[in-house]
């Protein structure tokens, strides 16, 4: 009990103080996880939509892919990134191992098939004789996808969310490309892990609850956008 | 007659193995309302996505406005037209931001949509539902919105699908009469899908019926209605009687025919030994009781029957006579109905104009 109060206290020392180090692993976080995030939804959400709306030859294995990969165990990605970026690897050549970077790629790999997968959802749920009906009066290609975006933007929020979610919160896979190097590529989930088996655990829990916050921060924001206008909605007659 | 407005030319359409729609040529008028009517599956609505340009056909010419559409000007075309489906299918927003839709679509501004978009909500009649979420809506409410976004474009052409198949009766009335005037007054260019020929009947100057995704009829309204050309156009367009039978004597322009159960004069040139089908409305049926036979003249043709089954029919009443072998549909009035006691078993003359009859030759 007392190693958790004082675990506390200590928390909110480095959080309130201003901790240089913190606030740079905090950063770190916040911007190679929403780079990976950005990235993802820039490739996930077309897949996703073509997915969702055309029919093609391997189409259904294309869709069991994003499906597991939906669940793909960081690990196995940081392993893989590992193989890919070591120095005698195929892309060893590009220098990137043990580098934001290279954490960054990871990350892209393990939210591209959540946001591909929830975008695939979100536009099967629309009617898909909406599209005739909107290209009927007068859509262009085009303003045919941003309408069917915009209809479907509830569920794709949800994916950013879950990109997101899935990024911030992991370990392995940054740990194992980026090294959890002090003031290059430490970020809040491995330095969580170092300071815990060091037995820090004030520091361990300070910055445990760094990353509550932000990851709560980022939903709560996005949360607003998604329901806004759901909550002025009048009672249907 | 003047150039068309739409043209199609040797279209067809396949899905898989399975042909679904073969037309020729077809053309649509400036200013007629063309009403397709044809059973489930007959290609309805694979035609109208045709010439809405929102499906391309195997092969065959879509030509509107005397362009013919390609991949390049397809948009520019298709924003000439509004198409209405069954379901209203709005997005989610407010009545009127659906309303609106099109316009905005076509990059006009605030100020001009509100302008064209206001007369059209109040005419019908749910301009007060303007700030609504479309969510929140009625299935009628819902429809009369999409017709709004449709009407509002000022279309050049307006293709409705089954717009009102998904409504139930009071309400698909109220809109089918508002549209109706709407038509008329506005005298756009309409081709309406319907499998209800009551709806086809009310909108259209002329009708085409689509079977199997071919035309097998197409004409002005009356002429599809009273002359079918073949028994499956007849069975579709409500003819309920119909008697098939073999020419005994012929005169210049009267022919007397035989069929089970009786005779008829019929009028038309036709050969003796001919068969030929007799098609009869329900409404041009008049029914009598036996003693008062001989009171009605004008009818030439009389057939003395059963009644098999009686059925309230809207405002009328539908009878089945049977008269030995031969079944008539009549359909009489609520008066005539209880003047003449009419009830299961009873019997009765069945009687009928000679020029009521439409006469199909088989073969």
């Amino acid at each position: 009990m007392e190693l958790i109060l004082e675990g506390v206290f200590t928390a909110f020392r480095l959080i309130f103080s201003g901790d240089a180090d913190v606030w740079a692993i905090t950063w770190l976080s916040f911007t190679v996880s929403g780079a990976a995030t950005l990235i993802a939804l820039i490739l996930g959400i077309p897949l996703g939509i073509m997915l969702a709306m055309t029919r093609f030859a391997g189409r259904g294995i294309a869709v069991a892919l994003v499906n597991t990969g939906m669940g793909l165990p960081p690990v196995v990605v940081g392993l893989f990134i590992s193989i890919m970026l070591w120095r005698s690897g195929p892309l060893g050549f590009l220098n990137l191992i043990y580098s934001p970077t290279a954490m960054v790629i990871a990350q892209v790999v393990i939210a591209f098939p959540i946001v591909a997968g929830l975008t695939m959802a979100a536009f099967q749920t629309l009617n898909p004789r909406l599209r005739l009906q909107l290209l009927g009066i007068g859509a262009s290609k085009l303003q045919l996808l941003w309408l069917l975006c915009k209809e479907a933007r509830l569920p794709l929020l949800a994916a950013v969310m879950a990109g997101f979610g899935g990024v911030i919160s992991e370990v392995g896979s940054v740990l194992m490309v980026g090294g959890n190097i002090k003031g290059q590529t430490r970020v809040l989930t491995t330095a969580t892990v170092l300071e815990t088996s060091m037995g820090n655990f004030g520091t361990a829990i300070a910055l445990g609850l760094i990353l509550l916050t932000l990851s709560f921060a980022v939903n709560f924001a996005l949360t607003r956008i998604q329901q806004r206008e759901q909550i002025r909605w009048p009672r249907p007659s | 007659m003047a150039e068309a407005l739409l043209t199609l030319e040797d279209i067809f359409v396949q899905y898989g193995e399975l042909p679904v729609l073969q037309v020729p040529s077809l053309e649509v008028h400036a200013g007629e309302v063309l009403a397709v009517i044809g059973p489930n599956g007959a290609g309805k609505s694979t035609l109208l996505r045709v010439m809405g340009l929102l499906e391309q056909p195997i092969r065959g010419r879509v030509i509107f406005q005397g362009q013919e559409a390609t991949r390049e000007n397809a948009l520019n075309l298709r924003r000439r037209m509004a198409s209405v489906f069954q379901e209203p299918l709005l997005l989610n927003a407010s009545v009127y931001e659906n309303a609106a839709l099109g316009l905005r679509l076509r990059g006009l501004d605030r100020r001009t949509t509100e302008q064209r978009v206001r007369p059209w909500l109040e005419r019908l009649g749910i301009v007060h539902l303007a700030d609504r979420p479309a969510r929140s809506l009625s299935g009628g409410e819902a429809q009369r919105t999409s017709l709004v976004r449709a009407l509002a474009l000022n279309p050049d052409l307006l293709l409705l699908d089954e717009p009102f198949s998904a409504l139930d009766p009071p309400t698909r009335e109220g809109l089918l009469l508002d549209l109706e005037t709407i038509l008329q007054e506005t005298k756009i260019t309409t081709v309406f899908v319907t499998h209800e020929r009551s709806e086809a009947s009310i909108l259209g100057d002329s009708v085409a019926v689509l079977i199997g995704g071919r035309f097998r009829q197409v004409g002005p309204s009356v002429e599809v209605f009273t002359q079918p050309v073949n028994e499956e156009v007849a069975r579709f367009v409500g003819v309920e009687t119909k008697l098939s039978g073999v020419v005994e004597t012929a005169t210049a322009g009267l022919a007397r025919v035989r069929f089970n159960g009786g005779e008829a004069e019929v009028v038309g040139d036709f050969r003796p030994g001919e068969r030929v089908l007799l098609c009869l409305r329900p409404e041009d049926i008049t029914l009598s009781l036996r003693e008062t036979e001989g009171l009605r003249s004008s009818a030439r043709n009389r057939l003395a029957g059963a009644v098999v089954k009686v059925t309230p029919w809207g405002s009328h009443f539908r009878v089945v006579v049977d008269c030995d072998g031969s079944r008539l549909v009549a359909l009489i009035t609520r008066p005539s109905f209880t003047d003449l006691g009419l009830a299961e078993a009873k019997p009765v003359v069945a009687s009928f104009k000679a020029t009521a009859v439409h006469v199909i030759r088989l073969r």
